[in-house]
């Protein structure tokens, strides 16, 4: 049962929205097309049946992987920042953050 | 149209989101400690960073305790759990998603039963889940911001109940019972003031008028931090939204969006903040990087039997088993240390009416005064039944172990060591009670003639020469007998 996957230029725009991407006119058409491209090749497991096949949220056979509650040394705060565009003090300093009241 | 204030019913429907902080060592994903007021950006690493290539490994304990709470709440644990990524983009969140869970929480259905006017009251929970806090920003910087990220990782389990609370006390109580539990549980440290549980109330208020049912917008108001902000703020929604009602009744749910709003405490009011028009587009998919949880029995067997007997019904059993009215057993079991040791005192004593006495009206100010709870203070369990023994056996006055108890608080020494040192132990020596009482009847020679010859005033009068002889033998007489020595003398001189 393959459900088509449309992608439009206005979808595109939302996502790039979404992730903070400004993105031209120019890489608007490009982006819609590629990103078709993959969809479209990925939709083709749409043709699998898989009527018999349970659900799964994992490729792996593997549950319940955890580690004890113990304390493991962190980075000092330089290092921690050592790829920070710009820092104040042991802070990152990041553009003003506006809120767009998207949630996103 | 145009009803007035008096014309309609208004009643408020509240339901909570909380998210509460575990008390774990490490973070939920990897082994950085959980710290409060480090040095900024000092526990980090490559996954809590959200470095490319890390990989997070979930925390037992966190695990563990979440399911612990589930159980406290009456909820179903989920045989399968996994975790999903909520995808959204702001600088105190590096990865650019927050792991979390989705469709498939931890635990559901449950119900927390809370105090309520006359018993209990039982609030539906929707679904407890886990989750990893975000860092910090501090937007106070001009045109910038400053992040720091050793927050981020820190687990948090978000409880979301049913809107089934109907008032701005059921607001505050459902919030004190559920940091009392989780603080019982042990799971939470609770301390409201390092922002260990943050409260979101979504309120509303249905509006009956003229035959007609309305109901107002949503409004959430986000991370309330003390219990006397949410309080202020559901009282102030239940105002306000029957008032923009009045003023406008298109101001119904779905006619209007709903609504986040934020708690001014200085003013003591909501501001808007902004409309919810928008769903959330967070884009949930299954963290690949994580894999599921299976519950089994056994392990579900195992975390119920370490569940202890829950706050609300140790309570109700404190009022049958020791007699205690219902803010007495409130004020034994207000944490499970305090409740804990005042059971021992109350066995070893063998007199848990006098240990009670002694807990609320010494013990408590004691621990008040040093801003600690009962069952953490410098003196055992066993010295504190003991010296409720001895008042029981009258081997020391209710008043000499007040002193007593004082001394305890800095000695080391037996309570019984103290009575003796301290010259508090009670004289029942007949000689000497019969000097006491012959000494404060020469010397009181009005109050005994009332206690013989005036009706009016006799039982004041006995009373005052008892509270003579207490003092004449500076505490330390037996109050029974020394009653009874007074009660044979005065017979003897109406007789005489």
């Amino acid at each position: 049962m393959a459900r088509e996957s449309k992608i439009d230029e206005s979808l595109v725009r939302h996502v790039a929205h979404l992730s903070r991407l400004a993105l031209t006119d120019d890489e608007i058409t490009r982006m819609t097309g590629e990103l078709s491209a993959i969809v479209g090749y990925i939709d083709q497991l749409g043709e699998l049946d898989t009527a018999d096949v349970p659900p799964t949220a994992h490729a792996l056979p593997v549950h319940n992987v955890f580690r004890e509650d113990e304390v493991t040394p962190s980075f000092d705060s330089d290092t921690a920042l050592s790829n920070a565009p710009q820092r104040e003090g042991t802070f990152f300093r990041v553009p003003k953050i506006l809120d767009t009241g998207d949630g996103a | 149209m145009g009803h007035k204030a008096s014309d309609i019913e208004a009643r408020l429907i509240v339901g909570f989101e909380t998210h509460v902080q575990l008390a774990t060592n490490t973070k939920l994903f990897c082994g950085c400690a959980v710290a409060f007021g480090e040095t900024p950006n000092s526990r980090m690493c490559p996954v809590c960073l959200g470095l490319p290539g890390a990989l997070p490994v979930m925390n037992r304990r966190a695990f563990d305790f979440a399911v612990l709470t589930g159980l406290a709440l009456g909820c179903k644990i989920s045989v399968h759990t996994k975790w999903d990524r909520k995808s959204y983009y702001y600088p105190d969140l590096p990865k650019n998603y927050q792991i979390s869970q989705y469709d498939l929480p931890l635990a559901h259905d449950g119900a927390f039963e809370i105090p309520s006017e006359g018993g209990s009251k039982r609030v539906g929970i929707i679904r407890a889940h886990l989750e990893e806090d975000a860092g910090k920003n501090l937007h106070d910087q001009g045109d910038y911001s400053l992040v720091d990220l050793n927050r981020a990782g820190t687990p948090l389990l978000e409880i979301v109940t049913r809107p089934e609370i109907n008032s701005p006390d059921e607001a505050y109580v459902y919030c004190t019972e559920l940091q009392r539990l989780v603080t019982y549980l042990g799971v939470s440290h609770g301390v409201m003031q390092k922002g260990q549980m943050r409260f979101e109330p979504n309120i509303n208020v249905e509006i009956t008028a003229g035959g007609q049912t309305f109901r107002t917008p949503i409004s959430e108001v986000k991370n309330l931090n003390s219990f006397r902000s949410v309080r202020g703020a559901v009282e102030f929604e239940f105002r306000r939204q029957v008032q923009d009602w009045l003023a406008d009744h298109d101001y119904q749910f779905k006619k209007r969006p709903n609504e986040n709003r934020g708690w001014d405490d200085e003013r003591g009011v909501t501001v808007f903040q902004r409309e919810k028009e928008a769903a959330h587009d967070y884009r949930y998919f299954p963290d690949p990087d994580l894999v599921p949880v299976e519950v089994d029995t056994a392990w579900l067997n195992g975390v119920r039997e370490s569940l202890p007997e829950l706050p609300l019904a140790r309570r109700m059993r404190f009022e049958l088993q020791y007699g205690v009215t219902a803010d007495d057993a409130a004020t034994l079991v207000a944490d499970r240390e305090t409740a804990d040791c005042f059971e021992s005192a109350a066995e070893r004593a063998g007199a848990p009416q006098t240990t009670a006495k002694q807990f609320l009206n010494v013990w408590s100010r004691f621990a008040n005064d040093r801003g600690v709870s009962v069952g953490r203070l410098a003196v055992s369990a066993e010295r504190m039944g003991e010296l409720a023994a001895m008042v029981d056996q009258r081997v020391v006055s209710a008043t000499a172990a007040n002193q007593i108890a004082e001394r305890m608080m800095s000695s080391s020494d037996e309570p019984r060591q103290l009575a003796e040192s301290m010259g508090l132990v009670t004289v029942a020596d007949e000689g000497q009670l019969d000097s006491w009482v012959a000494g404060v009847f020469a010397g009181n020679e009005k109050a005994v003639k009332d206690a013989i010859a005036n009706p009016k005033k006799t039982q004041a009068a006995v009373g005052f020469l008892r509270g003579q002889v207490m003092k004449a033998s500076g505490g330390k007489a037996d109050p029974r007998l020394a009653g009874d020595k007074i009660e044979a003398r005065l017979a003897a001189m109406r007789a005489g």
